[in-house]
């Protein structure tokens, strides 16, 4: 079966018939499609080859023969965990919009499942402009998402975001072109062969920095995404954080390392430098945010530091020899970036549990939540201990991986990554304590109803994987061992 | 092949003008005889241009008119705009009484005029067929005399395009000066072996060559006068004038550089080059302040313009096609995005005059009165700023990849740059209408056919753009 193709095409029809049909069967048409789509991922899963570090369930069709550019899918052990990732956090997404989207409720339904099929897309696409194209289609629905359902202050929100991410990805567009024209094919596999002299590295290198950095999104080019976040309806962040912002990291592990090994290898000190301002600085912005989604965001943005301080440790580690822990550090990135996709996730989703009951995002309109809704407050500090890299959630797992990594590149290096522990713990925790803890703060809490079915089995399920992969992290890390050793085997040559 | 039915398709459509003019005299001022009359004798003319496409290359009438893989090709497509273009006027023209059987008289004329264009071989059959466009055009721009923009913007077009074709003739002039010779394949031999590519009036005669097409493509700095027309004019002539003749006036590019003076490449490389640069910037930045959405359409076909240059600049096959393909999904693009704007301007406004949808803000909350006319649209800009998976982003990755491919990697960035910048304006209409709170709540319905043709036209822009190839194994063979 050509699974791949089935997990992209599936909820992109799927969406375009929800958005046909109309609003009134919407939402279990959605919810069967999004589930639907989960099940025929799963044997990307299940049927996963662990030993190889080769493409597995590649597909191949001409689609503009007379350009070279094929419609190639395919997956391996990095892209595979961020594809379920994908579908998984589909489905938790319909749920949680079931009662709650009241305005044209078909297109916002479908606008999702549409979305979900192009960001497949994108971590299976093994043609450059393939990859291009879903990249960017991606876009406009979180556009309309944004733009349509979103808060006050939306369309200045999704303008910038739109043309931020739109400004960085053309210019990959160019670089992927001129790589074309070095070898001829763009097959991302056979670019990844090609041999490039030192200075067209460094522009390609900035190009593809233009792109993902913006996307995943690095200080100092991250504004975009505290204003998207907070104007964005909440399944709408919840996607963005989720799974859009692990198109950047994806990008770099997929495009700049292994393209332009030698420039990343060149760059790498500036890379690490501005992802260690990310995780301390925006740590410290996150302190003093007075929005709880605009707190979030500042704190994915910080852990997504985490992610680029993986990847570009790596160089360091290369020549000191250490190839394990070049290893370790890639593999903290994505598990890192898997764990956010469930943390930021559950985090956005309270925080809409909490909107949808008071219509405030504000810390101080809240206060002792726990006393009128226990069961949602358990939820809401589990997850911030997640977020906070509590040992035992999956928070902790890539946190620590890429500390330990550090720690053998350059003590400072991790001294100031580890800083993270600390401050995620307090703007997190600061943040439960001022908003779940303490006596009832107003007359809106005290009206508070706890959370009904819907919402404990889309945040339980949320619960159930952070857990699951804080206590058996080889879930995901056995699968993707192959290719990052092939990575780090191919990183490690030269390519002038 | 014999040779009268070379020009098959333009005897028919000359012949069924006549006879559209004859019958527009005895039909009454509210029927629609003329338009389906007008839109037979298009149909049966695309029937004769499809007989075409596989016909051998093949010159005539003493060099003077010929067909090839790019004429059938464009002829084609030509027609289908021109058909859709007819389509979506019909119903303001009928509203506005503005002389309806003048217009789609003229508008045959046009059609008749670039085919010519598009099949010469010959520079006095290019002037002619350019000339033939250009007279009926500044004619339909003129239609509403009462109004004194349109007729202000008639005498702008007719005085500045006067002297662009003057310019152009001069330049002909000059060129048959070196080589003496008036057919193409007879200019290019004579540069060819003749050494005239050093000759000084030959070079002279191939600036004012490129002044007379930049002005009739609109690029920088040439492009003065197309706000002004497009705001001016009645909208369905605005629309006549924004798509199928971007289409022609590709081809006479292709006619007199490429064709005739391929020895003088360098020189109008690097003509073409500061063109498409300054087009693809001004274009792109000064549609950002504009109000009226007729002028910023009028923008974005300068912008994109420069696009369709910037294929040219690489003086390869491959950059051939790549402009072709961009004059030619710019071209049913942009149709869409006026077909929504006349199936919006009905009615009245309040003081009684006409509603005509020109302000960006006549588009506020237009999803929800109609979601057909928005989701056209929203296609119809998407693809405009060339996001995929639209076929704009399909056209300006073609257009890119001869660029890198010609080593004007530079201009390849500026471009780009300035799409980013394009994206903006192309935006905020998507904002206007999906975003905002509609002013007037009415809803608008539009007829059956032209919201066929409307639906057909937005999932063109898709559906093309996910499978563009058969357009581009057209356009590939054209220059093979």
């Amino acid at each position: 079966m050509p699974w791949l193709s089935l997990t992209v095409w599936l909820p992109i029809i799927g969406g375009l018939i929800v958005i046909a049909l109309g609003d009134r069967r919407s939402r279990p048409l959605a919810l069967g499609i999004s589930v639907l789509t989960l099940l025929v991922s799963l044997p990307l899963y299940f049927g996963f080859d662990l030993s190889t570090p080769a493409m597995q369930f590649v597909e191949r069709a001409n689609w503009l023969p007379g350009f070279d550019i094929e419609y190639a899918l395919g997956v391996d052990g990095i892209a595979m965990p961020l594809v379920i990732l994908t579908t998984l956090i589909n489905v938790v997404v319909v749920i949680s919009m079931w009662e709650v989207i009241k305005d044209r409720p078909a297109l916002y339904l479908g606008a999702f499942q549409i979305m979900t099929g192009l960001m497949v897309g994108v971590f299976s696409a093994l043609d450059a402009i393939l990859f291009y194209i879903f990249f960017e289609a991606t876009l406009i629905p979180m556009f309309l998402i944004i733009g349509i359902w979103g808060g006050p202050r939306r369309v200045y929100a999704t303008i910038k975001f739109f043309l931020y991410t739109f400004l960085g990805s053309v210019f990959m567009l160019i670089a992927l072109i001129y790589l074309y024209r070095l070898g001829g094919s763009f097959a991302i596999e056979d670019m990844h062969q090609l041999a490039i002299a030192e200075k067209p590295q460094f522009w390609i290198f900035l190009a593809f920095f233009a792109a993902f950095a913006v996307k995943i999104p690095m200080w100092p080019v991250h504004t975009w995404l505290p204003d998207a976040h907070v104007e964005a309806p909440t399944a709408g962040s919840a996607v963005l954080a989720a799974i859009m912002l692990k198109m950047g990291g994806y990008g770099f592990l997929r495009f700049s390392l292994p393209i332009v090994p030698d420039a990343s290898s060149q760059m790498d000190t500036f890379m690490i430098v501005i992802s260690l301002i990310a995780v301390v600085y925006i740590g410290f912005v996150a302190l003093v945010q007075r929005d709880m989604k605009k707190l979030i965001a500042y704190s994915s943005i910080s852990h997504m530091g985490f992610v680029t301080l993986g990847i570009f440790i790596a160089f360091g580690l290369l020549q000191k020899g250490d190839i394990s822990g070049v290893a370790l550090g890639l593999e903290g990135a994505i598990v890192q970036m898997i764990s956010h996709g469930f943390i930021s996730a559950a985090m956005f989703l309270c925080v809409g549990v909490m909107y949808d009951r008071v219509h405030s995002r504000e810390i101080s309109a809240y206060g002792g939540v726990i006393n009128t809704m226990p069961l949602f407050g358990a939820f809401m500090v589990f997850f911030a201990m997640a977020n906070a890299g509590l040992p035992g959630t999956s928070g902790f797992v890539g946190e620590f991986m890429i500390i330990l990594a550090g720690f053998r590149a350059n003590f400072w290096i991790a001294f100031l990554a580890a800083m993270t522990l600390v401050l995620g713990a307090a703007y997190t925790l600061w943040m439960v304590k001022r908003v779940i803890f303490g006596e009832i703060g107003n007359d809106n809490v005290a009206a508070l109803q706890d959370v009904n079915r819907r919402e404990f089995w889309m945040l339980g399920s949320l619960a159930a994987f952070v857990l699951l992969l804080g206590l058996w992290p080889d879930l995901v890390g056995r699968v993707m061992h192959a290719s990052v050793e092939n990575l780090v085997s191919h990183i490690s040559i030269s390519k002038y | 092949m014999d040779s009268l039915s070379i020009a098959a398709p333009e005897v028919f459509l000359l012949t069924a003008t006549c006879i559209v003019l004859v019958a527009s005299l005895f039909t009454k001022a509210n029927s629609h005889t003329v338009y389906w009359l007008s839109q037979a004798s298009l149909v049966v003319t695309l029937l004769f241009a499809f007989g075409q496409t596989r016909a051998e290359p093949v010159v005539a009438y003493v060099g003077a008119y010929g067909i090839d893989n790019m004429s059938s090709t464009l002829k084609v497509w030509l027609i289908v705009v021109a058909i859709g273009v007819l389509l979506y006027s019909r119903d303001y023209l009928t509203g506005r009484r503005i002389a309806r059987g003048e217009y789609f008289v003229l508008a045959l004329f046009a059609i008749s005029g670039m085919m010519i264009m598009v099949s010469s071989k010959h520079l006095l059959s290019v002037y002619l067929g350019l000339e033939l466009l250009a007279l009926s055009q500044y004619a339909m721009v003129a239609l509403a005399r009462d109004d004194a923009d349109a007729s202000e913007a008639a005498m702008k077009y007719f005085v500045l395009g006067a002297l662009a074709s003057g310019m152009l003739l001069y330049g002909m002039s000059m060129v048959y000066g070196a080589t003496g010779s008036l057919e193409l394949s007879g200019i290019r031999d004579a540069v060819v072996v003749g050494g005239a590519e050093g000759s000084v009036p030959a070079r002279f005669g191939l600036t004012f060559l490129i002044v007379g097409i930049a002005f009739k493509l609109g690029a920088v700095p040439f492009h003065m006068w197309v706000p002004d027309v497009y705001e001016g004019a009645p909208t369905p002539v605005a629309m006549f004038i924004a798509t199928a003749p971007k289409i022609a006036a590709f081809a006479m590019l292709i006619r007199l550089l490429v064709d005739a003076l391929p020895a003088l490449n360098s020189d109008w490389q690097a003509m073409l080059a500061i063109l498409a640069a300054l087009s693809v910037v001004v274009g792109n930045l000064v549609a950002i302040a504009q109000t009226n959405i007729k002028r910023m359409l009028a923008y974005s076909t300068i912008s994109n313009v420069g696009f369709l240059l910037l294929g040219i600049v690489g003086a390869t096959p491959e950059g051939y096609s790549a402009a072709m393909f961009y004059a030619i999904t710019y071209a049913f693009t942009t149709l869409a995005a006026f077909g929504v704007l006349l199936a919006l301007s009905r009615g009245t406004r309040e003081d009684g005059s006409p509603f005509d949808a020109v302000m960006l803000d006549d588009l506020a909350g237009l999803a929800r009165r109609n979601g057909l006319l928005a989701a056209v649209m929203m296609l119809a800009m998407i693809s405009l700023a060339g996001v995929p998976p639209m076929v704009g982003f399909y056209a300006k990755l073609a257009v890119l990849r001869a660029v890198v491919d010609a080593g004007y990697t530079w201009l390849a960035l500026i471009a780009v740059a300035m799409s980013v910048a394009g994206a903006f304006y192309y935006l905020r209409v998507i904002k206007l209408m999906y975003f905002d709170e509609p002013v007037v709540t009415t809803e608008i319905d539009t007829a059956g056919d032209v919201s066929a043709g409307l639906a057909i036209n937005g999932l063109a822009v898709v559906v093309l753009g996910i499978f563009p190839s058969f357009i581009m194994a057209a356009c590939l063979a054209a220059f093979a």
